[in-house]
């Protein structure tokens, strides 16, 4: 299969080659040449724009933070501690926020969003696909705030009242699993913040793994079908490694969006500077803690120490990212091996 | 033709809008004070044709600005210690008074109803007292029945003049939190889930059972909050209310407190609220630009007489005692000068 779409690719790169040697020149050319030229660095320049803002962003988060890396050095990192009258800080808390929120909100996600998009391509009838993928598409369109409220004022109170307690009832007897569920139950916190984050990450990666499944050759789909696959075989063989690129982009267009969401997630999340074990616990994710204390923060140390949580999830995403190239490259060897 | 009709009108707007900037004093700082603040400057502009522009962007920003001199003047609810005060060759003075107040969210129990004393306060917020029929605050509430239920502590996750106030108050009255956790606009807050804003905290508040929370008085007053009884210096449980403020403010001795540091918590006096605070404006002792320091001065001066006062209770805000007044207008005298060294009030 990949063979034959290499073939392709390789068939398309030679024939706009061969255009580009044997077409002769019109005369009327000669003045689209200077356009071309000038069009090329245009968009050159835009690129380089692009690439050098990130750089200057990267170098004010470092001068930023000047005074917090002296004073802290790597021990910012792993230390809990987030005092703004001793002045002494530490990322602990709020890295440890952000990467669970962002990871509960993807186990929710992931198997959502590709249920999803397995039934508007390969499951739908062909008349409730454009209402459904519209719908999906309407999600993401809303504004983080709105999501962030409705977590606050609907979800939360149900969450406490129902959820909660039910899960204390059950999973919270188990030795082990349940001091992941104990403390009293606020609504609140970082289970309903990976929950909320779920929920605004969903059309994200399902609009992007349903642009990608349809772009599956129908050919062979229906060469598995032919074979006698079932529905589940022809999504699990042909359809998810034919795709396997895009399915891991949409994921980490989601991961990125939940890495950096910050009013949704302030709503809910309680805002606390403390570790727990608990899902349960308000804890507090880096952008929130910007979000609610950067206006506020009196003192250098309180402001580079803010300064320096940006620059961290700078990194993260950044680390997110490299992992996922890293990701793909090693499922593209392992590919090579097989064949 | 058609041109200069298009210009004309452009140019008049742009020679008002010159003109309107030239005479404007510019502020910026603390949120608390902003709905007083912005309902004076209305009413200034009506009176004067002078006109206040204030952003309230924080009590922290509030000093950053009037240090980097891009304001005429600084608002803050946390008044700068007179050593800080020398740092930055500014002078401060105090304009209304307001206050925190706690709020519970107990089912069953009417607004006033709990009693509680500084130290329990402290100790729910240390997290020693977890549940709210603790031997310690059924001992005060001998009249009510609470539940064996689990206090939720709420507090702001933003840097706020109201949690100096709250975090003062709790300073004063229990060494421990004094020495363990200390005061300032933020804390390391032992326990708890932080709201942002007045209305984050009062969302929480609403929405736990069995939370308890601090909000600033008029935000308290405004959304019918339900409230706790705080016991004052004097042994008695009052009530927060302007009544309760105004005793706060009347027994505290501003002419000993230099560069009116003062913190209203915890003052002595019958029926005083004893989580009371004011809110102060920041000036540099040396103006460069005397006229318009003029004009903050008068804004201000406008601002405590009869209509200022007026508005200002209608807003829930606490005028201050005019005995106060005086003192602050002597310290204008004595402190803000022109480059020449002349007195600019």
């Amino acid at each position: 299969m990949s063979m034959a779409l290499d073939n392709r690719q390789a068939a398309g790169f030679d024939s706009r080659r061969l255009a580009h040697v044997h077409a002769p020149r019109p005369p009327m050319m000669r003045n689209n040449a200077l356009m071309d030229l000038l069009f090329r660095n245009l968009t050159r320049f835009f690129a380089f724009f692009v690439f050098s803002l990130l750089g200057a962003i990267v170098v004010s988060l470092f001068i930023g933070s000047t005074l917090s890396l002296k004073k802290f050095g790597l021990g910012f990192l792993w230390s809990a501690s987030w005092d703004p009258v001793k002045d002494d800080f530490g990322a602990l808390v709020p890295i440890a926020g952000t990467i669970a929120t962002s990871a509960i909100a993807l186990v929710i996600a992931i198997p959502v969003s590709f249920g999803i998009a397995m039934f508007l391509t390969e499951l739908s009838p062909v008349w409730l696909r454009r209402p459904l993928g519209t719908a999906i598409e309407m999600l993401a369109a809303i504004p983080s705030i709105i999501y962030g409220m409705w977590g606050l004022f609907i979800f939360a109170p149900l969450f406490q009242q129902y959820v909660q307690p039910a899960i204390q009832a059950t999973v919270g007897h188990v030795p082990m699993l349940g001091a992941f569920f104990s403390g009293p139950p606020m609504g609140i916190g970082m289970l309903t913040a990976g929950i909320i984050l779920a929920v605004m990450v969903i059309p994200f990666i399902t609009a992007v793994m349903r642009d990608v499944f349809e772009l599956v050759p129908p050919m062979l789909k229906e060469s598995a079908y032919a074979l006698g696959s079932t529905t589940w075989e022809v999504v699990w063989r042909i359809v998810l490694p034919f795709t396997k690129v895009g399915v891991i982009g949409g994921i980490m267009l989601g991961l990125g969006r939940a890495l950096g969401e910050t009013m949704a997630v302030t709503f809910v999340i309680g805002n606390a500077h403390q570790l727990s074990k608990s899902f349960f616990a308000p804890g507090n994710s880096i952008a929130s803690a910007l979000a609610n204390e950067f206006t506020e923060a009196v003192g250098d140390v309180y402001t580079s120490a803010l300064v320096e949580l940006g620059l961290i999830l700078f990194l993260i995403t950044t680390i997110v990212l490299a992992l996922s190239k890293l990701l793909l490259l090693q499922l593209g060897k392992r590919e090579g091996e097989r064949t | 033709m058609a041109f200069a009709r298009i210009l004309a009108p452009l140019a008049l707007a742009a020679s008002v809008a010159t003109s309107a900037i030239a005479a404007d004093i510019t502020g910026a700082g603390a949120t608390f004070p902003y709905p007083i603040y912005a309902k004076w400057a209305d009413a200034y502009k009506k009176s004067t044709g002078t006109g206040m522009n204030y952003q309230s962007i924080g009590s922290g920003g509030g000093i950053k600005q009037i240090t980097a001199k891009t304001v005429d003047f600084g608002a803050s609810d946390m008044p700068l210690k007179p050593e800080d005060l020398d740092k930055g060759g500014l002078t401060q003075f105090p304009t209304v008074i307001g206050g925190d107040v706690p709020v519970v969210n107990l089912p069953g129990v009417k607004p006033g109803e709990v009693h509680l004393t500084g130290p329990v306060l402290a100790d729910i917020y240390l997290g020693k007292v977890q549940k709210w029929d603790d031997p310690a605050i059924a001992k005060l509430n001998p009249n009510l029945k609470l539940q064996s239920q689990a206090i939720t502590v709420v507090h702001r996750s933003d840097g706020s003049g109201t949690t100096f106030i709250w975090v003062n108050y709790l300073s004063k009255v229990s060494p421990e939190w004094k020495t363990k956790v200390g005061e300032g606009t933020s804390v390391n807050w032992p326990t708890g889930v932080g709201g942002k804003g007045n209305e984050g905290v009062a969302s929480y508040v609403q929405r736990i059972s069995g939370a308890i929370g601090y909000v600033e008085y008029a935000y308290a007053l405004q959304n019918k909050m339900n409230t706790a009884s705080v016991q004052n210096r004097e042994g008695e449980f009052v009530q927060a209310n302007a009544e309760a403020f105004r005793a706060a403010a009347a027994n505290a001795e501003w002419n000993k407190a230099p560069g009116f540091y003062l913190i209203l918590t915890d003052q002595p006096g019958k029926g005083a609220w004893p989580i009371s605070g004011a809110t102060f404006i920041l000036m540099h002792k040396s103006q460069g630009k005397p006229e318009i320091a003029k004009e903050v001065l008068k804004f201000f001066d406008w601002a405590y007489g009869a209509e200022g006062d007026k508005l200002a209770s209608s807003l829930d805000y606490v005028p201050l005692p005019d005995k106060v007044v005086d003192q602050v207008k002597a310290s204008w005298k004595s402190n803000i000068k022109d480059p020449s060294g002349k007195s600019i009030y």
